[in-house]
């Protein structure tokens, strides 16, 4: 059979990762499309109404995904910079700047949404509940990161500052996570624990789980485009990059 | 199915405004953040290309 080891530190250079990544990237909007069709299906039709909250509640759809990416690319974001930091390889700093706009997109949208649902449900668009608070300051330290890597001319230099910043934001992810146990919030408690089993129709689990997916893919597909830019920003003494077919001059 | 019609649909329950301005900026974000990261990679195309333009002509 094949047992043939793949050679995971082939991949972490940036000149076997550009094509890689471009012929992923494809595939990866194929699985946005399919599971954002699925998944809106799902949550507009076949959802029922919400007894309290009528037809606003399909908000959760969208708002719970963004959160889970918001607070997961951090995490992500945050181990790209680390193995950086620790191996000093070229393609991790690359892959943190990469995530960090489209983290911060998702922060935004998990604060865009939770407002146009606070209103009808809470009666006001933003409270400074501890929920609501770590959130916006996870969407500052995205924008923290952004700033100041561009603030730096040298992109090694870049990486390790910003990684710095990362990785002390860390400590902000459990947070935003236990806020809704940790302290009494207006927000609700989480929808859907390890623990115990969802507090919600089934039919709206699935639908919220479909879109889920689809966040995740979309996050995947539009950092690797990202990333490629970033490589060939980075890398346009390399030889290597040259030699591209896109390269070449028609 | 939850909707009667198509106008029921878009009413959202009375909840129109706040469904669809948490779905439009959704949709509009995740149209533009692609758009944008596409045209940084051609963008460094076009440098990376200008570039080696500008070295050969040196090297002639």
């Amino acid at each position: 059979m094949n047992n043939r080891v793949i050679n995971w530190f082939k991949f972490s250079s940036p000149q076997t990762f550009y094509p890689l990544a471009g012929k992923l990237i494809p595939w990866f909007w194929a699985l946005t499309a399919a599971f954002g069709l699925a998944g809106l299906y799902v949550g507009f039709f076949v959802a029922p109404t919400d007894a309290q909250q009528g037809e606003g509640y399909r908000i959760i759809f969208i708002h719970v995904p963004a959160s889970w990416m918001s607070m997961f690319l951090y995490l992500v974001m945050a181990f790209w910079a680390a193995l950086g930091l620790g191996f000093n390889t070229r393609l991790s700093g690359m892959m943190a700047s990469a995530l960090a706009p489209t983290g911060a997109l998702m922060a935004f949208l998990s604060l865009w949404t939770g407002a146009l649902w606070g209103k009808p449900m809470w009666g006001t668009w933003w409270v400074w509940d501890a929920r609501l608070t770590s959130e916006l300051i996870l969407f500052f330290l995205y924008l923290g990161f952004i700033a100041l890597q561009s603030a730096i001319d040298d992109a090694r230099r870049a990486d390790k500052a910003g990684a710095v910043l990362a990785l002390v934001g860390v400590v902000n992810i459990p947070i935003i996570y236990f806020s809704v146990k940790w302290w009494n919030t207006l927000h609700q408690g989480a929808s859907v624990s390890l623990t115990k089993s969802p507090s919600m129709a089934q039919t709206m689990l699935w639908g919220m789980l479909l879109m889920a997916l689809a966040f995740w893919m979309y996050s995947i597909a539009v950092s690797l485009t990202r990333v490629r830019a970033i490589i060939l920003e980075r890398e346009r003494h390399a030889g290597w990059v040259e030699e591209l077919s896109e390269v070449k001059p028609s | 199915m939850n909707w009667g019609s198509a106008s029921e649909f878009f009413a959202m329950g009375g909840h129109a405004f706040y469904v669809w301005g948490a779905f439009g900026a959704c949709a509009l974000l995740m149209i533009v953040e692609p758009i944008l990261a596409r045209r940084r990679r051609s963008n460094a195309l076009d440098e990376l290309r200008r570039e080696m333009r500008a070295r050969k002509e040196s090297n002639e």
